[in-house]
């Protein structure tokens, strides 16, 4: 046991999961007093006692499958006989004979275990379908994935979920909105019997193959590893959860102030308060500093081929927009335009996208990227008010089509601001080849980072440290 | 008291109306045998801060509670020297030896209790509820460490003090802060989600007396399809509770889109939700 969780922390710390040695250590000391027999139990308390974050709990289901699927007596029966079974028909050209196996009689019997709920049913109709259908072979090097979409398409789930929408209507007229209902409720039952099926097919290749080289297959970079510039729309939307917390963080970074916790005693206060108590100045009264408003503007490139990134830089605006009254936002692409009415409190973020994409004036010429004329615009139109006390931020990857970079204009930028920030989602090693012009502005930078994954943006964050507001001057 | 098993637990709080999943009665279990503080995280209205009340009611401590905000302090969390009284002190006896003064105004008769020091003091065994945890700065966070890991609290003046009984540590989340690495360590973590239409209907039933089977099914479905819409803010258990509530009171058998367009309101907070959710739910089902 204490070998498998170990190799179980092993791999969760090669997926990305940082697991530290006091974390399995109450690992262990929490395993001891489970009924290790109960899956769920031991699931559970392996979860809260390693697993510190719900960004990773998806990288530990993957990993707790594989390192403790019952592996059942029966494994080596079922298998034996799906090898022989699946010798005579060697369907590798998925030819389209249909084999010795009653599928409509297991389809029925699904369909009743799904209809009544019946948990202990739909386990054995997703295991009788993986036997029959899934042809799983010993030792092929395939992934899951594989034997799942064999499984899948002989069980023909979409008709499957009709045949359950007309099972339990019960012939009954039903309003739009109750089979809206309806329908919600019977894919919540089929997702489960996909579920199901995939374990399965899981604990079948653990069986096959051995923990250790199932885990390796299925393992999936972390979200916080996913590259920002090729993440899938479904990792963006994983991201939105994990970009709230973040944007708090900046805006406690920004906002730091070198102050003591409870601020300076306040003289005058005390001794007016003390006559209350005949002189004596019982109840010290303090200067309590008023919170610094960071002023914040951030410079997003959304030409095309920051598409996925400058989706991702907008999210975080708009999570930053409930943080910071004073943010301002622009967009883009050959040529500037503001976008902070776009975003704000109340907005969801899929109409703000909407109208920064349609309504935000960001093509001047041609529609590719020229952070020069951009930047020149900006200077000229925002410049002016740029205050000592604002902190400009630009994501973008500095490919600017071999156009004149005109970077004197960002020193003027940096000039007028608190700090200047530069975030690329381009691997520092690509910087300054091709067309990006980055060395030209980074010199006028504050400072420049690498910020390709949501990681490196958290631990941009993490250490930001910024010169300190400078006084107005000639006010 | 001490639980058995992870059924105890689940038994013992499904009899003061609140129903834990598997998740949960492990995760408490867990925490009582290894007395080790519990993280809860997730979003509002799942019935965080009803566990820790639920877990007081069924162990008969006391309930303890420390609301965080952004600000406090030590001498709101923990502890607070009684400068009045020390003052007073100073001033009744002046010809007395200092030393003996000093002795006697930092000694604990002289000493305010805030939540944490209270739990740690008190005679009874207490819960002790730390309730979003997120919202104070990380520095504070730090005045938490010693208490959770140890269940002792160190005041310069007087040393340190110790638990008098083992208390029970809930703390919870909104996350709407990264909490530090150093706290997360010392705690076991437990996520509550949405509870799954089943769970939410056992829910409905426990908490609003005379729904009927057939409501409490309907609204747990209702409920699962909101939430399954992208918006600001998704009706959160309370708030399905709420609505149940309120179909009650009109006395309505039965959910139609009508009255769901009517009382939307109780479910949703925000305008922008509520339309949506009145676009989606009220015209046809996506084929």
């Amino acid at each position: 046991m204490l070998g498998i969780i170990t190799g179980f922390i092993d791999e969760l710390r090669a997926t990305g999961v940082p697991v530290s040695m006091v974390e399995a250590i109450d690992g262990m000391r929490a395993v001891e007093v489970v009924e290790i027999s109960d899956r769920v139990a031991l699931r559970e308390t392996l979860r809260a006692t390693l697993i510190k974050n719900l960004r990773h709990e998806r990288a530990f289901d993957t990993a707790f499958d594989v390192y403790f699927s019952m592996v059942p007596q029966s494994l080596s029966e079922p298998r034996d006989s799906g090898e022989s079974r699946s010798q005579p028909h060697v369907d590798r050209s998925d030819a389209l004979e249909p084999p010795p196996f009653d599928i409509d009689g297991l389809l029925d019997s699904l369909l009743e275990a799904l209809a009544g709920l019946d948990d202990e049913a739909i386990r054995r109709g997703a295991r009788t379908a993986v036997d029959e259908l899934a042809g799983m072979e010993p030792g092929r090097p395939v992934g899951g994935t594989y034997y799942l979409y064999r499984t899948l398409r002989r069980l023909d789930l979409a008709d499957l979920e009709e045949r359950l929408i007309s099972a339990l209507t019960y012939d009954q007229d039903l309003s739009d909105f109750e089979r809206r209902l309806l329908r919600e409720e019977v894919e919540a039952r089929i997702e489960r019997l996909r579920q199901e099926i995939e374990e399965e097919i899981r604990r079948r290749l653990v069986a096959d193959r051995g923990r250790d080289a199932v885990a390796r297959t299925l393992r999936r970079p972390l979200i916080e590893d996913v590259d920002l510039m090729h993440a899938t729309t479904s990792d963006l939307h994983e991201m939105e959860d994990a970009i709230g917390p973040l944007t708090r963080k900046l805006a406690a970074r920004l906002a730091r102030r070198r102050r003591m916790r409870t601020g300076r005693l306040d003289f005058r206060r005390t001794m007016r308060k003390s006559l209350a108590t005949g002189g004596v100045p019982a109840d010290p009264q303090f200067r309590h500093p008023r919170p610094h408003r960071p002023e914040v503007w951030l410079l997003c490139d959304i030409s095309g081929s920051m598409a996925t990134f400058s989706r991702f830089t907008l999210q975080f605006t708009h999570a930053m927009s409930t943080h910071f009254s004073k943010l301002r936002s622009f967009a883009f692409v050959d040529t500037i335009d503001e976008v902070s009415d776009f975003f704000g409190p109340g907005v969801d973020f899929g109409s703000a996208l909407r109208r920064v994409t349609t309504e935000a004036e960001v093509v001047w010429l041609d529609g590719h990227s020229d952070y020069g004329n951009s930047l020149e615009t900006f200077h000229t139109r925002y410049g002016r008010q740029l205050t000592p006390r604002t902190t400009v931020i630009i994501t973008g990857d500095a490919r600017n089509n071999y156009r004149p970079p005109r970077d004197g204009v960002l020193g003027d930028i940096a000039e007028a601001s608190r700090a200047l920030i530069w975030l690329n989602p381009e691997p520092e090693a690509y910087w300054d080849t091709g067309d990006s012009a980055m060395s030209h502005y980074a010199g006028h930078c504050t400072s420049v980072h690498e910020v390709r994954t949501l990681r490196q943006l958290e631990q941009f964050i993490e250490n930001l440290t910024l010169p300190g507001p400078r006084p107005l001057q000639n006010v | 008291m001490s639980f058995e098993t992870p059924r105890a637990v689940a038994d013992a709080l499904r009899s003061v109306d609140y129903l834990p999943d598997d998740r949960i009665a492990q995760v408490v279990f867990l925490a009582d045998r290894l007395d080790k503080p519990i993280l809860v995280e997730g979003p509002a209205g799942v019935g965080k801060t009803e566990l820790a009340k639920s877990l007081a009611r069924v162990t008969g401590r006391d309930l303890i509670r420390l609301q965080c905000y952004e600000g406090l302090d030590e001498a709101k969390a923990l502890y607070e020297w009684n400068y009045k009284k020390q003052l007073l002190r100073i001033q009744a006896d002046v010809d007395h030896d200092w030393e003996d003064i000093e002795q006697d105004i930092f000694s604990e008769d002289f000493l305010l209790t805030r939540p944490l020091l209270e739990a740690i003091r008190s005679e009874n065994p207490v819960v002790l509820l730390i309730d979003e945890v997120d919202r104070v700065e990380v520095e504070t966070e730090a005045l938490l460490l010693e208490i959770l890991s140890d269940f002792q609290v160190s005041i310069p003046e007087l040393g340190t003090m110790e638990a008098r009984t083992q208390p029970m540590v809930v703390l919870t989340s909104n996350n709407t802060r990264e909490l530090s690495e150093a706290l997360k360590r010392r705690c076991l973590f437990l996520h509550i989600d949405y509870p799954d239409a089943q769970r939410e209907q056992q829910i409905l039933a426990a908490r609003v007396p005379g729904l009927s089977e057939h409501l409490a099914a309907q609204v747990a479905k209702v409920a699962r399809s909101i939430r399954s819409l992208d918006l600001k803010k998704a009706p959160s258990i309370s708030e399905t509770i709420d609505w149940a509530r309120t179909l009650l009171a009109l006395s309505i058998e039965d959910v139609d889109e009508a009255i769901l367009g009517d009382t939307l309101h109780v479910l949703l907070k925000y305008q922008a939700d509520i339309e949506k959710a009145a676009k989606e739910l009220t015209s046809s089902p996506p084929a």
